[in-house]
């Protein structure tokens, strides 16, 4: 059936946790009633990016972007904008609105930017109807690959596209596959890392809520390539939404003969499993995950041999990322040397980032390899809100670093993060301001490592948790001469001597700090002072009796009722009571409290 | 002998948590069992059914998977999904992800203990409310988030907790 208007609700994490579920079910109630039912259809779409603004509207085929929308808003967006064709311009997304015209979505300056491969069908179509991805090219590589090409050639497109691995290592993906196609043992495995365990980042997730075939379908041209009948797709359990599109979307392809027996009438079989994971950052390794996939603790184990020649079952196996295998189909079908032509020289294609912290515009965005951290932070985000300073990136979760203001003009591609200090990773990027304090987040990423050591090797288990403790005494003010040596001592001998990557990379914030914020540590150690007025050991908050005009507003915004005073004098703060959260002072209207 | 052993474990699981669940388990239990490598999608379906895993499921599980009750045990302290004890009734999952927490989760996450009087892992007396810290939701650009059974609030400040739990007494 044919439609006029399509109305595209967005069914992802972030806009359903903000409420979209109603809202869509509100146009479903409303459109039938204004009798459009058959005119206009109300698709739940995957994430578009714009998680901040969410939950996100956008009507087709006019591209008018609705943002933070809520359901009192439908009955008047369905009377004005879908019956008499007027968008009702006060609840569209500000930056496409123009004094005479709305602009389409594309040309705000959130996307115009930005360039979607691995995410093109993400907000596009229903991730949960398998017709709308064929409709958008949806197995069309796999047809061709089975077709047309022969396994050495499915290779060869891949090694020319330049592809690299997105899950953090950034292995060249052709030159992976042609490993394991060379190994005479089988059967053979193709798994897909689906573990996003670095904390803040959605990417993957995004793409297995959004676009599910297109991981699918590449992992089937992963398995013609290398000569595998099967696949295991690895997903954290903590992705429900992510898990239960998956199911849905194996179940379809089934159905459709996209996977299973003899597809395509080509002979090759391939069908896919999916396997949970249970919570351990670990197992996002790549020796980790494979003896999790066989139910087992995910413990890493020494490389060589590497998963190609012996993976799951002791099998050749490839792994790759979820974002990998989203750029395989628009390769097979536009050529190696079309997706080559985009990026820089040593790292082609886009890059997924899941853009958040102190930015304006946090959410989802993909752009070319090359684009600089400033076009990313300033354009693409917006800034940073609250007219507030811009202090560091950090970017490669627990095993990255940070990149301060000196390095915005840094082009992201693989090789100039990592001569900064940082590493591309899977593609978090949290921007930190001037209120973020680059000691406690070397903290906050220890304990993290802490906390997800396996214990298998003591470099890991035991280093780490010495480098936390040297921080711990940093942060709470009884820091000494030395210990920023000892840090670095500390760092050193882990890096070089842990068993798996967790280990290897963990002391990387600590050294990125350092690198670019050693006067940060050094006010801490020295003139106990936190600089940002985090610490909070080693500031507190007070209230000016000069200034304060006795109003009651903090004490009675203060959540823990650490404010006390009676009309006419100067309030006081409980400092033992008080949690530093500083609520009090965003709202005292005369300027009163202060850190110190 | 095998038999009568097998079936006194299986009551005492339907005595504790009834007969519904412990059905439903076992039919997880059938549809796993074949697959090579699946230990690990059986525990989480105990954990997900039972709400954790008291040493009689985990001895269930051994008995029925053929697995030894030692490599149960490492599994399920390896994990942080599973737990060995149980959670309260509203579970909250405050997010303690990089961008939660540079948006201030510490500060909620103050509040939470001190409004209840727990500390991270435990649940409050009356077994109504448990502290479970978590890493990234997923929902980022919404931080600081936290989730209680499952439903999601973001955008917090430590003013919106009194509210949030207000909904769940
Ligand atoms: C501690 C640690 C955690 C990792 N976590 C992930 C992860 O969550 N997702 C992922 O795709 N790769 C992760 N990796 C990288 C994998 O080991 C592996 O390199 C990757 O999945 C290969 O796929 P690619 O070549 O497509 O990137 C992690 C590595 C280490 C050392
Ligand atoms: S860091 Fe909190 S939801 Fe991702």
């Amino acid at each position: 059936m044919l439609y006029r208007s399509h109305v595209m609700v967005c069914g992802g994490t972030g806009c359903t946790s903000s409420g979209s579920d109603e809202v869509a079910e509100r146009f479903i109630e409303e459109i039938k009633k204004a009798g459009l039912d058959k005119e206009i259809l109300v698709v739940r779409t995957g994430c578009f990016g714009l998680c901040e603004l969410g939950p996100v509207v956008v009507v087709y085929p006019e591209g008018v972007f609705y943002s933070r929308v809520k359901p009192e808003y439908v009955p008047e967006i369905v009377e004005e904008h879908l019956l008499k064709g007027r968008p009702v311009r006060k609840y569209i997304y500000g930056e496409s609105l123009e004094e005479k015209a709305i602009k389409p979505l594309e040309e705000t300056p959130f996307f115009r930017k930005q360039r979607r491969i691995a995410l093109r069908n993400c907000g596009v179509i229903n991730p949960e109807d398998i017709r709308e991805a064929i409709a958008f090219d949806g197995y069309k590589a796999l047809a061709k690959v089975l077709t047309e090409m022969t396994p050495e050639q499915v290779i060869e497109e891949v090694k020319k596209s330049g592809l690299r691995g997105r899950g953090g290592g950034g292995f060249p993906t052709g030159v992976k596959w042609e490993f394991a196609y060379k190994q005479k043992e089988t059967p053979k495995y193709v798994v897909c890392n689906a573990d996003e365990g670095d904390p803040g980042a959605f990417m993957d997730r995004s793409i297995l809520e959004g676009d599910p075939h297109s991981v699918l379908e590449a992992m089937a041209i992963a398995g013609y390539a290398i000569g595998a009948n099967h696949g295991y797709i690895y997903v954290r359990a903590e992705y429900p939404l992510a898990v239960k599109r998956l199911k849905i979307a194996i179940q379809q392809a089934r159905e459709y003969g996209l996977l299973g027996k003899d597809i395509f009438g080509t002979g090759f079989d391939f069908d896919i499993e999916i396997r949970l994971g249970a919570g351990a950052f670990v197992c996002g390794e790549e020796t980790a995950l494979l003896n999790s996939i066989m139910g087992k603790r995910g413990e890493p184990r020494p490389r060589p041999p590497f998963p190609a020649v012996k993976g799951v079952w002791g099998k050749p196996t490839i792994i790759n990322n979820v974002e990998t295998f989203a750029n395989i189909p628009p390769i097979i079908l536009n050529g190696g040397e079309w997706f080559a032509s985009i990026g820089t020289e040593k790292s082609k294609g886009t890059k997924v980032f899941a853009l958040t912290g102190k930015v304006n515009n946090t959410g989802l965005i993909e752009v070319p390899m090359g684009t600089t951290l400033r076009e990313i932070i300033y354009e693409i985000g917006g800034g940073i809100p609250g007219g507030k300073k811009f202090k560091a990136v950090q970017i490669g979760g627990p095993s990255g670093g940070c990149i301060p203001a000196e390095l915005l003009d840094t082009p992201i591609d693989y090789d100039s993060l990592t001569s900064a200090g940082a590493m591309m990773g899977s593609g978090g990027l949290v921007v930190m301001d001037e209120d973020t304090c680059m000691v406690n987040v070397a903290k906050f990423f220890l304990e993290f490592t802490v906390d997800e050591s396996c214990g298998k090797c003591a470099p890991c288990r035991i280093g780490t948790k010495r480098m936390l403790e040297l921080l711990d005494k940093i942060t709470s003010g009884k820091g000494e001469e030395g210990d920023i040596e000892k840090l670095e001592e500390l760092a050193k001998t882990i890096k070089a001597t842990a068993l798996c990557g967790l280990g290897q990379t963990a002391p990387n914030p600590v050294l990125s700090t350092l690198r670019y914020f050693r006067h940060e540590y050094e006010a801490h150690i020295k003139e106990k002072r936190c600089p940002a007025g985090v610490c909070t050991a080693l500031l507190s908050f007070v209230i000016d009796p000069e200034k304060c005009k006795a109003c009651g507003i903090c004490a009675k915004n203060c959540p823990v009722g650490a404010i006390f005073g009676k009309p006419k004098t100067p309030y006081v703060i409980d400092q033992e009571k008080c949690i530093k959260c500083g609520t009090c002072i965003d709202k005292c209207p005369f300027g009163a409290i202060y850190k110190k | 002998m095998q038999g009568m052993k097998e079936a006194s474990l299986e009551e005492k699981l339907v005595e504790k948590f009834g007969k519904d669940k412990v059905e439903k388990f076992k039919k997880s239990i059938e549809d796993y069992r074949e697959i090579p490598g699946s230990l690990i999608a059986v525990m989480n379906d105990a954990q997900e059914i039972f709400g954790y895993l008291p040493i009689e499921v985990q001895l269930f599980i051994s008995q029925e998977m053929k697995v030894p009750l030692t490599e149960i045990f490492g599994i399920s302290t390896f994990y942080s999904r599973f737990t060995l004890k149980p959670s309260g009734k509203y579970k909250i999952n405050l997010c303690m992800g990089t961008a939660c927490y540079v948006r201030g989760a510490a500060m909620l996450l103050e509040k939470i203990k001190e409004k209840l009087g727990i500390e991270v892992g435990e649940t409050t007396e009356d077994g109504k409310f448990s502290l479970e810290p978590t890493r990234c939701l997923g929902a980022c650009a919404l931080a600081p988030v936290m989730m209680i059974n499952g439903e999601v609030f973001g955008r917090l400040t430590p003013n919106d907790v009194d509210e949030i739990l207000k909904k769940f007494e």
